[in-house]
C-alpha cells in the first residue's frame, strides 16, 4: 500500500476558474505592493545601518525597564524585543537590541555600544552579549543596491535561459510567475514586519529558483505534450500536462516544506525568519507555476509547429541533452 | 534494455567511496581540527590516520563565533603624506630659481595638493615648467608612460597635484602595505586562521575566528602605530599656539593642558625599529623595548651625543607619549620607550611597533561580533533540525513509493556525504544559511528522483513491461530535470557572485547540493535500480 497524496489518475479542470485565481493573485500583488509602500519594509542593519545587540541573562527580562535605562543615552530611535525559542534554557532570557545608526558617524561608534553594555549591566549584573552586530550606512546603502541587483539579473538570467530552451511565451509565463512569487514574499514580509535583512534576499532568490524548478518541470511536459497532441486545445494541453505532473509537484513540495517546516522549529531563532521567508516561497511557489505561469502561457498563446525530436538513441546516459 | 556498463559502475561506486572518504573527517571534527593545528605548527601530528585526508568544513564566524571587521583605508591621506616629502625638493628647484619668480611661500592646501605661492605671478610659466622637470614617469592608464605629477597654476598659486596613474600605483601600493601590515599585526596577537582580504578598491576584510570581540580586533589594527623621535623645541599650554616655520604642535598624551613644539622632521621613526618587546623601567613601570636597525642606530647615536642635556620626544599617532631629556648619548641601537601605560598597554604597543604603521588609517564601516555559544547553539539547533527533517523526508520517500524510495533514500544518504565530501575538499566555509541550504537540498534533492519515479508510473501504464517503463521513465524525465536544476544553479551562481557573507555560504551548499543532487538522481539511484532489476527481474512492477 502506498502513500498517495494525489490521486492515480486526476483531471483537474486549473482553467475554469482562470479569472478567479488570477485575480486573486493580481489581489495579492496589489495587497503587497500597497502595504510595502504604505508601511514598508521592517529592515534590518544589512539595510538600514546601525547596531544590533543581542543580550542574554537569566532573570527575566523587563522590556520596560530596559528602555527606560536605555533612554537617556539619546540614541534615537531604538528598539527592544524579547526573543523566544523552544531550544532555550529554562533561565535562558534573550533580548534584541537595536539602535539606529547614529548621525555622522560613519563607522559603528564602539563607545555607544561599550556605553549600552554598562548600563545593562547596572539592571541585569549577569547579561552577556553573545552577539554584536554594527554596519555603517555607506555599506548598507551599498548591501541594499547589490541586493536589488542579484534579484533583478537572476530574474533576467532565467528569462533568457526560458526562453532559449523553450519559447519566449514560456519565458514570460515563468518570470510573472517569479515576479508574482517575489512580490507575493516581500509584501508578507512588509505586512508582518519581519525583519527584512541580507539572509532574506537569498531566501527571495532560493524562492526565484524554486519557483522556477516547479514552472519549468510543467512547461517540459507541455512541450512534450504540445508535440505529442497537436490537434488538441492549448487549453487542454496545459491541463493535462499540469494533471500529469501533478503527483511530482505535491511531493516535491511536501519533502521540502518538511525539511524546511523542521528547520522553523527546531533551527533556533537565528534563521527563523529566513526558514519563514523560504516556506512561504514554496507554498507560493507551488501555487503560481500552476496558476500563474499557466495561465499567463494559455492567454499569450503559443507556436504549435513543434518539429519532431530526433529519436535519441544510445546509452542510458547519451541523453543528458533532452 | 536496462543496462549500464561495468566500468561506469565502478566509476559510480568510486566517486560514492571518495566522496564519503573526503567526508570522513568532518565525523571526526575536534580531533582532526586538533591533527590539523599541530601539523601546521610543524609538530608531529597525532590522533588521525596520515593517509586519509584531513580537509573539514570550514565553520563561518556565525558558527564558531569570532570578529569580523570591515574597514576602509583612507587612500587619500597618502597622496597628501607623498605631497609633503615632495615639498623639500620643489622648494630647492624654485630656490634656484628665484631671480626669475621671486619669493616661494608653501601655504596651506587641500587634501591631496601642494600649494605655492609664488612672489612673481608673471613667471608663473616658468615656475610650472622647473616643478614639472622633477616628475618621474609612470605607466599610465592606457599602457604609455605618464608624468607621477600635475603642475597647474591658480592665481598667483603654484598647485601641485598627483596625477590618475601615480594615484592609482600609489593606491595599488597603499593597499598591499596596509594588507601585509594587518595580516602582521593579527598574526603577531596569535589568532588562529585569519581570513584578511582585499575588497574592491579600498578596502579590508578582517576575520578573525574565536575572538572575544570585534573590539579587541580593532584595537589591535585600528591605529597607525607611527612613530617618531622628534626634537622638541618648546612647550606651551595654548593649542592654538604658533608653531613656526617647520614646526609642529603635538600634544601630550599624559597631560590634557600640554602641548610640545616639536620639529617636524623626525630624528629617526618607527620604520628604523627591528625589535620591541615589553618590559618594565627601573622604576617597575610597563615600558617598551626597543632596537634599531643600523642605520637608525647610527643616526639615534649621532644625535644624542650631540644632544645632551636637551629634552626630545617619543611620537605615537600625533601624541608625547614621553620626552626624556638625554642624558648620555645612546649609541648601542637600544633604548626604552616609558609612559604612563599599563602592562597590558605596553604589550599591545610592544605588538604594533613590531609589526610596523599602516600607511594610511582605516575607518571601520562594518564589524560584527558573535559569541561562540551562540555559534555552538546554532550548531546545535541545526545539527537537530537536519536529522529531523530528513528522517521525515526518508519515512514519507519510503511510504510513498516503497522500494524505489528506498533507492531514494539511500541516494539521499550518498547526496548529503558527498555534498559533506566536496565542500571539504574545497575548503568551503559553512555558514547558518548554509546550514539552511543544506536542509533545503534534502528536501529539494528528492526531486530529480520523484521526477523520475512519477514519470515510471506514468509509463507503466502504457509500456511493454516494467523494464522499458523504468528506461523510458529516466529517459523522459532527463529534460524536466536538467532544465529544472540548471536554473535553479543559475540563481544560486547568481548568489555567489553578487552576495556577501554568509549568504555566500548558502549559495555554495545550494549549489554544490544541486551537483551532488542530479548526479546521484540519475547515477546512483538509476544504478541501484537496475541491479535490484538484473537480480529480481519482476514481472511487474509498483512504483
Amino acid at each position: 500500500m502506498r502513500l498517495r497524496l494525489v490521486k492515480r489518475q486526476t483531471a483537474y479542470d486549473f482553467f475554469d476558474k482562470w479569472k478567479l485565481w488570477l485575480g486573486l493573485s493580481a489581489l495579492l500583488v496589489v495587497l503587497s505592493i500597497a502595504s510595502t509602500v504604505t508601511q514598508g519594509l521592517n529592515f534590518g542593519i544589512d539595510f538600514k545601518g546601525g547596531t544590533t545587540i543581542r543580550a542574554e541573562s537569566s532573570t527575566p527580562i523587563d522590556v520596560a525597564a530596559y528602555r527606560q535605562t536605555i533612554e537617556p543615552l539619546a540614541l534615537g530611535d531604538v528598539s527592544i524585543a524579547e526573543v523566544f525559542d523552544p531550544s532555550f534554557r529554562e533561565d535562558q532570557h534573550v533580548v534584541q537590541i537595536r539602535i539606529q545608526a547614529q548621525d555622522g558617524q560613519e563607522a559603528v561608534a564602539s563607545d555607544v555600544v561599550l556605553q549600552l553594555e554598562t548600563i545593562l549591566r547596572s539592571i541585569a549584573p549577569d547579561i552577556r552579549f553573545p552577539s554584536v552586530e554594527s554596519v555603517g550606512p555607506k555599506v548598507s546603502g551599498e548591501l541594499i543596491k547589490s541586493a536589488v541587483l542579484a534579484v533583478v539579473i537572476a530574474i533576467a538570467v532565467v528569462l533568457i535561459y526560458i526562453w532559449l530552451r523553450f519559447e519566449w511565451q514560456f519565458a514570460l509565463g515563468a518570470v510573472g510567475a517569479l515576479v508574482h512569487d517575489v512580490i507575493l514574499t516581500i509584501g508578507i514580509f512588509s505586512a508582518l514586519q519581519i525583519k527584512f535583512d541580507l539572509a532574506i534576499i537569498a531566501a527571495l532568490l532560493t524562492i526565484v529558483g524554486y519557483s522556477l524548478n516547479d514552472t519549468v518541470v510543467v512547461f517540459d511536459r507541455v512541450r512534450e505534450n504540445l508535440r505529442r497532441y497537436k490537434k488538441k486545445d492549448l487549453s487542454e494541453v496545459l491541463n493535462l500536462s499540469i494533471n500529469e505532473t501533478l503527483s511530482r509537484t505535491v511531493m516535491t513540495s511536501v519533502t521540502t516544506l518538511l525539511a524546511l517546516i523542521s528547520l522553523f522549529v527546531l533551527g533556533g531563532d537565528v534563521i527563523r525568519g529566513f526558514v519563514f521567508a523560504m516556506i512561504w516561497g514554496v507554498v507560493v511557489g507551488t501555487y503560481s507555476s500552476v496558476f500563474v505561469a499557466s495561465s499567463t502561457l494559455l492567454r499569450l498563446g503559443v507556436k504549435r509547429d513543434w518539429s519532431k525530436p530526433s529519436n535519441t538513441d544510445g546509452n542510458q546516459f547519451a541523453n543528458i541533452d533532452a | 534494455m536496462l543496462h549500464i556498463e561495468g566500468w561506469k559502475r565502478v566509476v559510480i561506486w568510486a566517486t560514492c567511496a571518495l566522496g564519503l572518504l573526503f567526508a570522513l573527517p568532518n565525523g571526526f571534527y575536534r580531533q582532526v581540527e586538533s591533527y590539523n593545528d599541530a601539523q601546521e605548527a610543524g609538530h608531529e601530528p597525532t590522533g588521525w590516520p596520515s593517509f586519509l585526508p584531513s580537509g573539514l568544513v570550514n565553520l563561518g564566524l556565525d558558527l564558531r563565533g569570532g570578529a569580523h571587521l570591515l574597514g576602509e583605508v583612507k587612500l587619500a591621506e597618502v597622496y597628501t603624506t607623498r605631497l609633503e616629502g615632495f615639498w623639500p625638493e620643489v622648494r630647492n628647484v624654485l630656490r634656484n630659481e628665484r631671480a626669475t619668480i621671486g619669493a616661494i611661500r608653501q601655504q596651506e592646501g587641500g587634501a591631496g595638493e601642494l600649494v605655492v605661492r609664488i612672489g612673481n605671478p608673471e613667471q608663473m610659466d616658468r615656475a610650472i615648467e622647473v616643478v614639472q622637470t622633477l616628475a618621474r614617469p609612470v605607466a599610465s592608464l592606457t599602457g604609455g608612460m605618464t608624468d607621477d605629477i600635475v603642475v597647474t597654476a591658480l592665481g598667483d598659486n603654484l598647485i601641485v597635484t598627483l596625477s590618475e596613474a601615480e594615484k592609482l600605483a600609489t593606491d595599488d601600493r597603499t593597499m598591499a602595505q596596509s594588507l601585509e601590515i594587518i595580516r602582521r599585526r593579527v598574526d603577531e596577537a596569535g589568532t588562529r586562521e585569519p581570513t584578511i582580504q582585499r575588497q574592491g578598491n579600498d578596502r579590508i576584510l578582517i576575520q578573525v575566528p574565536g575572538l572575544g570581540s570585534a573590539q579587541e580586533l580593532k584595537d589591535l589594527i585600528g591605529v597607525p602605530a607611527l612613530l617618531t623621535f622628534q626634537t622638541v623645541v618648546g612647550q606651551t599650554s595654548n593649542p592654538n599656539g604658533a608653531a613656526g616655520v617647520g614646526n609642529e604642535l603635538v600634544p601630550s598624551a599624559n597631560n590634557e593642558e600640554l602641548y610640545y613644539i616639536l620639529s617636524r622632521s623626525p630624528v629617526v621613526t618607527g620604520e628604523e625599529l627591528t625589535d620591541a618587546q615589553p618590559s618594565f623601567d627601573q622604576n617597575g613601570r610597563p615600558a617598551v623595548n626597543f632596537r634599531f636597525n643600523t642605520s637608525g642606530a647610527r643616526k639615534f647615536g649621532q644625535y644624542t651625543s650631540d644632544h645632551i642635556g636637551d629634552p626630545f620626544a617619543i611620537v605615537l599617532d600625533n601624541e608625547v607619549i614621553s620626552a626624556p631629556v638625554i642624558e648620555s648619548a645612546i649609541t648601542g641601537g637600544s633604548g626604552i620607550i616609558t609612559g604612563s601605560f599599563d602592562v597590558a598597554e605596553s604589550t599591545r604597543l610592544a605588538t604594533l611597533l613590531r609589526a610596523g604603521s599602516l600607511p594610511a588609517s582605516l575607518e571601520f564601516l562594518e564589524e560584527r561580533t558573535v559569541g561562540p555559544e551562540l555559534g555552538q547553539d546554532s550548531i546545535d539547533a541545526g545539527k537537530i533540525a537536519c536529522l529531523v527533517g530528513f528522517a521525515a523526508v526518508l519515512i514519507f520517500m519510503f511510504l510513498s513509493y516503497g522500494t524505489f524510495g528506498l533507492f531514494a533514500n539511500i541516494a539521499l544518504l550518498i547526496n548529503v556525504v558527498l555534498m559533506f565530501g566536496l565542500l571539504s575538499m574545497i575548503g568551503a566555509t559553512l555558514t547558518l544559511p548554509g546550514i539552511a541550504g543544506i536542509v533545503l537540498t534534502i528536501g529539494m534533492a528528492v526531486d530529480a528522483n520523484v521526477l523520475v519515479f512519477e514519470r515510471i508510473r506514468e509509463e507503466l501504464k502504457t509500456a511493454k513491461g516494467p523494464a522499458r517503463a523504468i528506461e523510458l521513465g529516466y529517459e523522459k524525465a532527463l529534460s524536466a530535470i536538467v532544465d529544472a536544476n540548471i536554473t535553479t544553479f543559475l540563481t544560486a551562481a547568481i548568489l555567489f557572485i553578487m552576495g556577501a557573507g554568509p549568504v555566500k555560504g548558502f549559495a555554495v551548499t545550494l549549489g554544490l547540493g544541486i551537483i551532488t543532487s542530479v548526479f546521484t538522481a540519475i547515477f546512483v539511484t538509476r544504478t541501484m535500480v537496475v541491479i535490484w532489476f538484473e537480480r529480481r527481474k519482476p514481472k511487474t512492477l509498483e512504483v
